[in-house]
């Protein structure tokens, strides 16, 4: 007996999906999905939602997690306090082993006072707030998407290279809300420890479409670099009108998905942007990863994608070397820092003192115009940072920046 | 020095105001002679601008700039004629549930289609680059869309206020009755009146698809900016729409220099105090039919 996943959605939109599929408890494990799927995230969601189901199947389709099938709940999580709302009622009423997702940050910590309360695990796969990780930190949140401070460190080392951050003056724009907040943190810190100096700074409301107040004063305050710590739509956005604008100034980004410059369309992606995963990685996990996710949707995965394909297989692992659903036990397990095949190069492992995934990270930048052959190839990819002889953890967080006390 | 840079920031409120001003203009028109707050109409709008991405590779941007409109007209045509022409004289709440059902069907609509991730579009290379006039630079694009917003809105005003179909509207917003008992069935006028409004919206749409993200929710997004310019002009009022669409640009433009994480906060301030102060709106007519 087999439910649809479109039917499984569709049950789940209504809120019926436990009662009214009758498996019995020891028949499958649960784990609930939370992400945006609509507002200025959703275009993101989109791709985690995809992903997560082709992991689900191909687990399932390997014999499921102990002999027992895998069933993906799947709920649009909105805004904080929806998502804090599904996630009690995903652990209280449908008894899920876990819960993977998210993209907002704000929503991420939302959804963590809810499972450390009820000792169910949750897997971040697309909030970067360095707080979650530090002053929010919690027993059983786990993140496998990569921390505003990877982020920073990974295309400030690009940055670094070009000389654009030494004595040099940048504008940064920010978007206005968590996120945005602890990333503007973060890179200033990264800014003062490389005199580096602020032009002007200015935070943009989430739900801004049209850049170009702010594009005019970019123009008169003439920074050497215009640092973006935007997130979502926005990002589509601004490339666009950066172009209109015809502004010089080089760009970079602090933050970024793969899926927004693929949304802005033919010569106006610009500038250097860092990624925790592309395409283009040359793992042989990876590209079986690229294969199965392009001929099942037409289109790439890009690293939202990876995040919850990640995360549902690193589960499911977790799942099958504990023997079972206990979420203090997968807690524990994952504090092993074993290392465990995340689709790069090299193998990644959770940090135990703050529940980080430590792994490569890439500063991509785009192709000029004439050198893009096709819709998905239109930037160049850098080495993995760290390289192959650091440590994993280069690029993360120190203790001293990034303090967490598990409550 | 300073001067010039706010000066700069007033002129680009006025050009991005005429673009909330083709939405504004025609919410304001369907309310006024149909008593139906459009939920739907930014719906219109995402339509025109995915409708330029499908058309442009087939018949170029000039002719997914002609053939958008009319076909998301026509579509009006179609929704008036089935759907909106039965809640005319009920309850207002009836009108408001209808459109925003339509609103929430077509962006799940799009959704489906096309994906939730935005749909690749740029501006064409004849119309890149940009205008220097001293120490003003300006994207050509946007002059361009200024420009075929300030014919579009003076087409308009001609329509309704020198011709013959004009006079009709006009009477019917103020007094359908009497129009009925005249002889004349606002019927057909009012099916003229939905598809010129959404048109106009799409005719937006297709004029921001290459400088903003075309995703599903994009008309929700420019929906809220367009009802507040309805009601900070005042409901009726052709002018005064056409103010407060300029006003709001503006006002935008200025937070976003001082205070850039108001930029959009300062619009709602600004709807709040003209409310306060002028129940009506800037311009706004009192309409028997809605007292």
């Amino acid at each position: 007996m087999s439910i649809s996943r479109r039917g499984l959605m569709a049950a789940s939109a209504f809120g019926l999906a436990a009662p009214s599929i009758s498996y019995g408890q020891s028949e499958v494990i649960r784990i609930g999905h939370l992400t945006p799927r609509t507002g200025f995230l959703g275009p993101l969601g989109e791709y985690a939602v995809q992903a997560a189901t082709l992991a689900a199947e191909e687990i399932n389709a390997a014999g499921g997690i102990l002999g027992r099938r895998l069933e993906l709940l799947m709920e649009d999580s909105v805004n904080p306090q929806t998502g804090s709302a599904k996630a009690e009622r995903f652990v209280q009423r449908d008894r899920v082993a876990a819960i993977v997702g998210e993209i907002n940050s704000a929503t991420a910590l939302a959804i963590a006072q809810v499972v450390n309360r009820e000792h169910v695990l949750f897997l971040n796969t697309g909030a970067n707030s360095d707080a979650l990780r530090g002053s929010d930190c919690q027993r059983f949140m786990f993140h496998v998407e990569g921390q505003n401070s990877m982020y920073v460190k990974t295309v400030g080392r690009a940055l670094m290279a070009g000389g654009l951050i030494r004595g040099k003056r940048s504008y940064a724009l920010t978007a206005d809300y968590a996120f945005g907040h602890d990333l503007l943190r973060v890179a200033k810190r990264f800014l003062a420890e490389n005199a580096g100096t602020v032009a002007g700074e200015d935070l943009i409301p989430t739900d801004l479409s049209d850049f170009s107040p702010f594009l005019l004063k970019i123009r008169q305050a003439r920074p050497d670099i215009v640092l973006l710590n935007l997130a979502g739509a926005q990002i589509t956005n601004f490339l666009k009108q950066y172009s209109e604008f015809g502004l010089r100034f080089p760009v970079a980004g602090f933050g970024f998905d793969t899926a927004l410059a693929w949304g802005a369309g033919q010569g106006n992606f610009l500038g250097t942007w860092p990624v925790m995963w592309h395409h283009q990685i040359q793992a042989p996990s990876a590209q079986a990863f690229v294969r199965a996710f392009t001929a099942k949707y037409n289109r790439p995965p890009e690293n939202q994608a990876w995040g919850d394909y990640t995360a549902v297989k690193l589960m499911a692992r977790a799942m099958t070397e504990t023997r079972g659903t206990d979420g203090m036990k997968i807690v524990e397990y994952f504090e092993g820092e074993g290392r465990m095949d995340i689709a790069k190069t090299r193998e990644g492992y959770f940090r135990k003192r703050d529940h980080q995934l430590m792994q490569e990270a890439y500063a991509i930048t785009a192709l000029p115009a004439n050198e893009v052959r096709n819709r998905w190839d239109i930037f160049r990819a850098g080495a993995a940072v760290p390289g192959p002889n650091e440590p994993l953890d280069a690029i993360a967080a120190t203790a001293e920046e990034n303090a967490c006390t598990f409550r | 020095m300073e001067i010039v840079f706010i000066l700069e920031q007033v002129l680009n409120g006025l050009l991005v105001g005429a673009l909330y001003l083709l939405i504004a203009l025609g919410l304001s028109l369907i309310f006024s002679l149909g008593g139906i707050v459009n939920l739907a109409h930014g719906a219109f709008y995402a339509l025109g601008a995915y409708l330029t991405v499908l058309l442009a590779p087939e018949i170029g941007f000039g002719g997914a700039f002609v053939v958008g409109p009319v076909l998301v007209g026509l579509l009006g045509l179609l929704i008036e004629r089935f759907l909106l022409r039965r809640f005319y004289r009920g309850d207002p709440i009836l009108g408001l549930l209808l459109t925003f059902g339509l609103a929430m069907v077509a962006e799940q609509t799009l959704r489906m289609l096309f994906g939730a991730a935005p749909v690749p579009f740029s501006i064409p290379p004849a119309l890149r680059g940009q205008v220097f006039i001293g120490e003003f630079i300006y994207s050509r694009y946007r002059l361009l869309i200024l420009a075929v917003a300030v014919v579009a809105v003076f087409g308009l005003w001609l329509l309704l206020t020198r011709t013959a179909f004009g006079r009709v509207v006009r009477a019917g917003v103020q007094d359908p009755d009497m129009v009925a008992a005249l002889g004349i069935s606002l019927k057909p006028y009012m099916s003229a009146v939905v598809a010129i409004a959404v048109g106009l919206a799409a005719l937006a749409g297709v004029m921001t698809a290459p400088i903003t993200g075309v995703h599903p929710a994009m008309g929700a997004e420019i929906l809220t900016f367009a009802f507040v310019v309805v009601v900070i002009g005042g409901l009726g009022s052709f002018w005064g729409v056409v103010a407060a669409a300029f006003i709001v640009g503006v006002v935008r433009g200025l937070a976003a220099y001082f205070y850039p994480s108001a930029t959009e906060a300062s619009v709602y301030l600004l709807m709040v105090l003209v409310l306060l102060l002028r129940p009506r709106g800037l311009f706004g007519e009192r309409i028997r039919k809605f007292e």
